[in-house]
């Protein structure tokens, strides 16, 4: 090999190149990583939905689809929730550690107005779609059930503000998809609650 | 001259690249395919094409495969799609105008690819081959670029590719069964857009990726070719190495990286500045969708096809221009068989031989202007007479590969000005014909009768080593 | 580039000469011009939309674009039942239409731009003239026999073509005279009619204005590329030489 070679200009010039070069890779990778994200179409297709909660009265629920999701609003009565706390010990999340919820909705109720439940109906085992089952010890479920949703498919349990049983397949309490107050009586289901 | 035995970008070896290489020899692929795989040392800026191609063809490779993802190929939503993707899919845009850029650039870069062949003679012993698959790459590029032209569902797509499926319609007994065959329907429709986009898709993407496979195996065989036209592997070191060869990589790596960059930049400087390139690229009418009770009032092909379907226009006959065009592509492979002549490059080859290259380049490219331009009697007069020089290079070229006595020219002369003469005879001339028959007549006379009285025919001597 | 722009363009030849002595202005929009844009898009929707549909566009990417509030066209969608997000689209049904207007519906016009050119455009909304032998009352010096009603005469007003005979004894077209004055002078009908230009432009290529800005820095970036690319072949290169 030839003496008069400046290693140290060679080695500057190849990483030099490289990552110019490497740079120029990533940004031509780029496009085509983003183009894969979701179109205008389908962002169109996935905006938020809007509900009309004033007719519901206490126990009753209705029902629609966000972004190809079952979406279930009830409306719980006073008691309901008065009594959400008594059952805490036979949970595995009472206090919504796990992230399944927006900061807003982190509470006892898991909802901004407690009346109010805005719940993906979507069991967090397994994906089938849990029933509602409000009554205070449903034969099908025992004397001590106070109400709740029962998952058909392997027996997962939540209480009436989706928050899992112990001792059952799921894991995770039932997911609150992002939601807002438009008035008093609209729920906006896919935009977050504005920051106060 | 450098020490071959130790290449500048030669690394130290790891413990897990030895595990690999005991297994799978990626080392020794890559001594054999680039550190010592010896090429002429005196490659030009025509040498760079070859890489390109191959860069284009992944470009192409690459943004295909995401354009699938949001097209449809449905006469009802291909077009819409198309648009889909233009607006509503992320940097859509420019995954679509890097795919119809790119498709017109790997023409460019091929068609350069070609005429740097036929300059250094790359399609002589023992490259024969090399040229072969070459040529079929070439014909596999025209059907895929084809194809892929009818998918955006707009006005040229449809009316385009009306034209050339009515070609093989003018195949005497079996044409019009063979078109609906193509069709598969008694008009272009949906099941044509539908069989065409599998086809653009993965049939002829496959057949194009082997097809290059075996370009770069029978390449890596004989070796590259260079401006000389000097065998190095004829000259070889104590080691066996070509005295006036250099190691591919790092010397032609490099070299071709900042092509690449060059590349590039005249890349998307027309993806962003002018994507539809003056309506060469993109035509006008191509945005407004497919009607097929409608046909615009001129259907040119895209630029790259032009040349041919000058030759097709030529003729005044349906499967006659048929004919013509098909054997202007189909005389390409014989080239290793027509030109003889020993000398590969024309540096070394006659100053008539020079002329005669650039009268064949020259006529290729006004071939493809006149097969842009609306047929009028000027333009068909201008392709007709192209298309005798286009043919008159290989027939010359025939003539060229031995020394010729003079008899041998004036019979030669006599005969290949009887069948412009007769060609043109039957093509019903007027006055301006026959004065433009001065074109091809002339040239051959220049041709096959100025060797008799000049020695503008001789060659130089080729040297023993490469000269720069 | 200039060279060879000005060789390709002789490839390509622009006939601006439509018919008998009739030739097109040049249209001289300006997309990065967004007022006009946002005016071409307000009159789009009042002149033009109840026929012409613009089925590739949505109404949310027009607001974004544009700088247009959501809340116009929130109000003007109130009446048809459309959202936001949904394409620019008309009522009236294709079949219906084609009875209406004598066997051709109505084009989609969201690729005009692309398929005539911003001139063809622009012409085409100025030289409608009175023609008592069509349906409509009035013919179009671009496109003859247009079955389209000059919509906007209230601006315009109305014109007569004048015709002349030249040395061959042809008669050929020698300008429009006004018939009856618009409500707008002749140079505000033709900012009117170029802003209905610019916003089918920018309608037939949203994308464009950011393209352009953006490969400039792709191009630098490529050049930056290219220099250290070269330095670093050369450097490899004093080997050979």
């Amino acid at each position: 090999m030839t003496n008069d070679v400046d290693r140290n200009r060679r080695q500057f010039l190849t990483v030099a190149t490289s990552v110019v070069g490497g740079i120029g890779v990533a940004a031509f990778a780029a496009p085509f990583v983003l183009s894969l994200r979701p179109s205008a179409k389908a962002r169109v297709a996935g905006a938020p939905v809007e509900v009309d909660v004033s007719k519901l009265t206490d126990g009753e629920r209705v029902s629609l689809e966000w972004r190809g999701q079952p979406v279930t609003v009830i409306r719980r009565a006073q008691e309901v929730i008065d009594k959400l706390p008594e059952i805490r010990d036979r949970l595995r999340d009472p206090d919504s550690d796990e992230p399944q919820q927006p900061d807003y909705a982190r509470n006892e109720h898991r909802s901004i107005k407690p009346e109010f439940l805005v719940m993906v109906d979507v069991c967090t085992h397994l994906g089938c779609a849990p029933s509602y089952r409000p009554e205070i010890g449903d034969p099908r479920l025992g004397s001590d059930w106070p109400g709740g949703f029962n998952c058909a498919c392997h027996g997962s349990r939540f209480d009436l503000a989706g928050r899992v049983y112990q001792g059952v397949p799921a894991n995770l309490n039932m997911v609150i998809p992002p939601h807002r107050y438009k008035d008093d009586t609209t729920v906006v289901i896919g935009e977050d609650e504005e920051e106060a | 001259m450098q020490d071959n035995n130790q290449n500048p970008a030669a690394s130290g070896g790891t413990a897990l690249g030895d595990w690999i290489e005991a297994r799978f020899p990626y080392r020794q692929f890559l001594r054999n395919q680039l550190t010592e795989y010896y090429a002429p040392r005196n490659f030009n800026f025509w040498y760079f094409f070859g890489s390109l191609a191959l860069l284009v063809l992944v470009i192409q490779i690459v943004t295909g495969i995401f354009l699938t993802m949001s097209y449809k190929p449905s006469a009802d939503h291909a077009f819409a799609s198309v648009e889909y993707i233009m607006r509503d899919v992320e940097w859509g845009w420019l995954i679509r105008y890097m795919h119809s850029t790119g498709a017109s650039l790997f023409f460019a870069v091929v068609y350069l690819h070609m005429f740097r062949g036929l300059m250094y003679g790359s399609y002589k012993k023992p490259r024969e081959l090399l040229w072969i698959f070459g040529m079929l790459i070439y014909v596999v590029l025209m059907a895929e670029a084809f194809m892929g032209y009818l998918l955006p569902w707009g006005q040229m797509s449809y009316w385009g590719a009306q034209v050339i499926i009515s070609l093989f319609g003018a195949v005497p007994g079996i044409g019009e069964p063979l078109a609906t065959w193509i069709r598969g329907d008694y008009l272009i429709s949906d099941i044509t857009l539908n069989r065409f986009y599998a086809l653009h898709v993965v049939a002829l993407p496959l057949v194009l990726i082997g097809l290059v496979l075996f370009h770069l195996i029978a390449l890596r065989t004989s070796g590259s070719n260079n401006p000389d036209g000097i065998e190095i592997k004829e000259d070889k070191d104590e080691n066996g190495v070509p005295k006036d060869g250099i190691p591919f990589h790092p010397y032609y790596t490099l070299k071709d990286l900042v092509a690449v960059g060059i590349f590039m930049a005249v890349f998307f400087f027309i993806v962003f500045y002018m994507p539809t390139f003056f309506g060469l690229f993109l035509k006008p009418a191509n945005f407004e969708m497919a009607d097929h009770l409608q046909t615009p009032e001129h259907v040119p092909p895209v630029w790259y096809f032009t040349p041919f379907y000058a030759v097709l226009r030529a003729i005044p006959d349906t499967f006659g221009g048929v004919l013509a065009m098909t054997l202007s592509i189909v005389i390409l492979f014989f080239l290793p068989w027509i030109d003889r002549n020993p000398i590969k490059s024309w540096r070394y080859r006659s100053f008539l031989y020079k002329l005669l290259l650039l009268t064949f380049a020259g006529a290729f490219i006004v071939l493809g202007y006149v097969g842009i331009q609306p047929a009028s009697t000027t333009i068909d007069q201008i392709g007709w007479r192209m298309t005798q020089l286009y043919f008159l290079f290989f027939v010359v070229s025939w003539i060229y590969s031995y020394p010729r006595s003079n008899r041998y020219y004036y019979t030669a002369f006599a005969i290949v000005a009887g069948v412009i003469l007769m060609f043109d005879l039957w093509r019903g001339p007027d006055a301006f014909a026959w004065a433009m028959s001065i074109v091809p007549l002339g040239l051959t006379a220049i041709f096959l009768l100025l060797p008799t009285v000049t020695r503008l025919d001789e060659s130089k001597p080729v040297p023993e080593r490469l000269t720069s | 580039m200039a060279l060879m722009s000005a060789c390709l363009m002789t490839l390509v030849p622009v006939s601006t000469a439509v018919a008998g002595g009739f030739e097109m202005e040049p249209a001289n929009n300006d997309i990065s011009n967004q007022a006009s844009l946002q005016r071409g898009a307000k009159y789009y929707m009042n002149y033009c939309l109840g026929c012409h549909s613009l089925e590739h566009v949505r109404y949310q990417r027009l607001s974004d674009d544009l700088g247009i509030p959501e809340d116009q066209f929130l109000e003007m969608l109130a009446f048809t039942g459309d959202d936001l997000g949904d394409m620019v689209k008309i009522g009236m049904p294709a079949d219906q239409a084609e009875d209406w207007f004598g066997g051709v519906a109505p084009p989609d016009l969201t690729l005009v731009a692309r398929s005539r050119g911003t001139d063809w455009i622009y012409n085409f909304l100025r030289s409608f003239y009175v023609d008592g032998e069509t349906l409509t009352g009035t013919n179009n010096k671009v496109l003859e026999n247009t079955a389209m009603p000059h919509v906007l005469w209230s601006l315009q007003g109305l014109q007569k073509a004048t015709y002349e005979e030249d040395a061959d004894g042809n008669e050929v077209f020698a300008g429009f005279e006004t018939v009856r004055e618009g409500r707008l002078s002749p140079r505000e009908y033709d900012r009117v009619a170029r802003d209905i230009t610019n916003f089918l432009d920018y309608v037939g290529e949203p994308i464009r204005f950011e393209r352009q800005r953006m490969g400039v820095w792709v191009l630098a970036f490529i050049g930056v590329f290219i220099f250290f690319a070269w330095l670093l072949k050369r450097e490899y290169w004093r080997d050979i030489k």
